[in-house]
């Protein structure tokens, strides 16, 4: 028990250790975090009629992040599924970093549903046990399931590692591997099931197709490694943590087949909606084309396709693919590019127009913008502590001294920042 | 910022609360959290009784006691808020009852007043800020209609809702009907009228994707919610293919003297921000043996009520006898709204 005790307060102390470049970035995240804190005490305090919904669009901007990010942390799973299922040596040494970044996202998660909530102060009810669950009827008590299930076995699986690192005992493979491939399989139900609470109401007929699933997860596969590369050339470049380029040649082959898949998967959904163009099609039209002078999603629509055609074309050549100095910059536009496909552009034509053929343009508010962007910052605050941490125990760098004195933390790792 | 300052001081709590809700959830460390709160609030009463509210089980969960108890503390809350005596009913569903309701399309002519008999009588939220009414009556128009013209055309201004967004042109609204008609007089020439509200589905869509169960079918077939339990996930609202449930963004406003008094656990009582909320038949009217608002007032007759399980009901006649039909019965949510023609 001193041990861990000890494990939870180095990993703290390397993670918080930093030049700074480190402290500016923190920083930075810090004033974020604090727009968030005010964002929520506003809508806490006044309900939610401080975002730009309204009962003809009721599901905006917090839910549309929510879905993303989804993906994004069911995405960890393009890193574990090669380095434990293909043994791939360098994705196996970099694999708990998948973990921390499935780590954040989760929480990201949680904090956008709670953003979404109308009523946040009454979360327990839909606890099991001391709430009352509706399972197995509602969609979403199944991803409250998934969601603290997949939390549950990143923070175990991921910690579990970095402690025997950290102690310096060995893993038990029986007690680990077991954790690791139920959370691979558990990944994909993560995605799957946040598709199946968007497209099990006939009533939303932008939704209402079997293809969500598959066109969720592989935008998700194609979005997460994009952030994965990008975040791992990050760790490349200011840490010691050595990141073979077999590694992000296998992450940046996984986006591109994704992003492929996904853009066929969006051209099928096009023609099969728009060549009958009935009235169920009028979401997809919408979002394409504008309707009556109502266009606020036309540029989200036509910027995603367009960021997620030529990331695509790019990264098919394998000369640009292979090139780190430019990957993270095809990556970014895939990031971008999907955010926006599967967020604003998936979650507002679902609701436009209503059920009864009403349509109403929504654009976030400043308080909604607040609280989103800081939840981005959470995420991305968690996932510096998170990784440097990580980085630290696995390089060695802190480990379990026996002695009360504690190692102090080597300098090169201070001067590292992100 | 709008209701700041009114909501401010009935909701300063929020985070203590949701603290405590983590290890509690019995009376007895609610009262003594409640014992800790007195020495804040200048309300002690007030407080205690919405600290125990938030510690209350779901309604349809509750021993009759705890019924009782849950509508007392509500009866003297509402009654100390509205400044006049409040009474808040619990009559369960009466067995060998299933309400319905038919509505004859060629005869509304589009008053609307069926819409500010039910906000008047099932106390919503009224006002510039927040209005919500629970029949939407469409604008059908007569003739030929042509999606063409429509398109290029879009309705006059002012039709359409254009919400936070750049309108550069009229919004239109695709279906055949739009519901902010504003004339001189009804009914008009070129137009008919199709109010729609709550369907109370057989097989409602709302209450299967409901993760707490708070929105629930009762036995005579209303489907009804637990305001005290919602939490607010809206889920409901995108599963309902008839755009009947209703959001309460922000506190709703309801001013003293117009509230309605007599209320009923799971219809008309006052609701609080953040729950969703809809047409729930009038139970507090209709469990009574009573008409409904909306039907009461029709100056047409178009509205017909009744048990859909006797014979001898008038809506029983009107399914045997007109053309009746279902909206969106592909979808298979068997609504117990019909509409018909003679």
């Amino acid at each position: 028990m001193m041990r861990f005790t000890q494990f939870v307060v180095d990993f703290l102390r390397a993670g918080f250790t930093g030049g700074i470049l480190f402290w500016c970035w923190m920083l930075f995240l810090a004033f974020f975090i604090m727009l968030w804190g005010y964002g929520e005490y506003v809508q806490i305090a006044n309900g939610m009629i401080v975002t730009n919904l309204n009962d003809q669009v009721s599901w905006g901007f917090y839910l549309a992040n929510f879905v993303f990010m989804v993906g994004v942390a069911a995405a960890a799973v393009t890193v574990v599924f090669p380095a434990y299922v293909y043994k791939h040596k360098e994705l196996h040494r970099i694999v708990i970093l998948g973990e921390m970044l499935a780590i954040a996202a989760v929480v990201m998660c949680l904090l956008f549903v709670i953003a979404h909530m109308g009523r946040p102060d009454r979360l327990w009810h839909i606890l099991p046990v001391i709430g009352i669950f509706n399972w197995p009827h509602a969609m979403l008590t199944w991803d409250v399931i998934v969601l603290s299930g997949y939390l549950l076995l990143n923070i175990i699986g991921g910690f579990y590692y970095l402690y025997k690192k950290y102690a310096g005992g060995e893993v038990n493979k029986a007690f680990y591997l077991p954790i690791v491939y139920i959370a691979i399989v558990w990944a994909l139900s993560i995605h799957t099931v946040t598709a199946f609470l968007i497209n099990t109401m006939p009533a939303r007929p932008m939704w209402f197709h079997s293809m969500m699933p598959i066109k969720f997860i592989t935008t998700a596969f194609a979005a997460g490694p994009s952030l994965i590369i990008i975040v791992f050339l990050l760790v490349r470049r200011f840490t010691p943590m050595k990141i073979a380029d077999e590694a992000f040649d296998l992450l940046s082959q996984i986006v591109v087949w994704c992003l492929g898949i996904a853009l066929f998967l969006t051209m099928s959904e096009i023609v099969t909606e728009l060549y009958p163009a009935t009235e169920h099609s009028l979401g997809l039209q919408y979002l394409m084309f504008g309707h009556n002078g109502l266009n606020s999603l036309v540029p989200y629509f036509w910027i995603a396709l367009t960021l997620m055609v030529v990331s695509f074309v790019l990264l098919l050549i394998p000369r640009l693919r292979k090139n780190l100095t430019l990957l993270p910059f095809i990556c970014a536009a895939a990031f971008v590019g999907i955010w926006i496909e599967k967020g604003m552009g998936l979650m507002l034509p679902g609701v436009i127009p209503t059920p009864i053929g009403e349509f109403a343009e929504y654009t976030p508010s400043h308080i909604e913008l607040m609280v989103v962007g800081g939840v981005w910052a959470i995420g991305f605050f968690l996932l510096t502590i998170l990784l440097k941490g990580a980085v630290a125990v696995l390089l060695g760098e802190v480990s379990y001294q026996p002695q009360t004195d504690k190692r102090p933390v080597s300098s090169e790792q201070g001067e590292a920042a992100i | 910022m709008p209701n700041q300052d009114k909501s401010k001081e009935k909701e300063s709590r929020p985070t203590t609360r949701r603290d405590f809700l983590r290890g509690a959830g019995n009376y007895t460390v609610a009262s003594l959290s409640g014992a800790a709160m007195l020495l804040a609030d200048p309300k002690p009463a007030k407080a205690n009784i919405t600290w125990a509210e938030h510690f209350q089980k779901n309604y349809r969960l509750m021993t009759e006691e705890e019924k009782q108890e849950a509508i007392e503390r509500l009866e003297t809350r509402y009654s100390e808020e509205y400044g006049k005596k409040v009474t808040v009913d619990g009559t369960p569903s009466i067995e060998g009852v299933l309400f319905g309701y038919a509505l004859n399309i060629q005869k509304c002519i589009g008053c609307r007043r069926c819409v500010k008999a039910c906000v008047a009588e099932n106390n919503q939220s009224r006002g510039d800020e927040q209005q919500i009414e629970w029949i939407r009556v469409l604008r059908m128009e007569k003739g030929n209609f042509s999606a063409e013209d429509r398109d290029q055309h879009g309705y006059p201004e002012s039709f359409g809702v254009q919400v936070g967004g750049n309108a550069y042109k009229p919004a239109g609204v695709v279906l055949e009907g739009q519901h902010y008609y504003e004339p001189e007089q009804v009914p008009e020439k070129d137009a008919f009228y199709f109010p729609m509200q709550c369907m109370q589905c057989e097989k409602p869509p709302c209450v299967k994707v409901c993760p707490v169960r708070t929105t629930y079918r009762d036995p005579d077939g209303i489907v009804v919610i637990d305001y005290n339990w919602c939490i607010g996930c809206r889920m409901c609202i995108g599963a309902c293919p008839y755009w009947a449930r209703r959001f309460n963004w922000g506190e709703p406003n309801l001013p003293k003297e117009e509230m309605n008094p007599v209320t009923h656990y799971l219809g008309n009582r006052p609701r609080m921000k953040g729950v969703v909320e809809k047409c729930t038949y009038c139970v507090q009217r209709t469990r009574k043996g009573r008409w409904t608002a909306c039907v009461e007032v029709c100056p047409v007759g178009a509205r017909k009520f009744g048990n859909l399980l006797d014979p001898n009901s008038e809506i029983r006649k009107v399914l045997a006898k007109k053309k009746v039909f279902r909206l969106r019965a592909d979808l298979n949510t068997y609504p117990k709204f019909f509409y018909f023609m003679d």
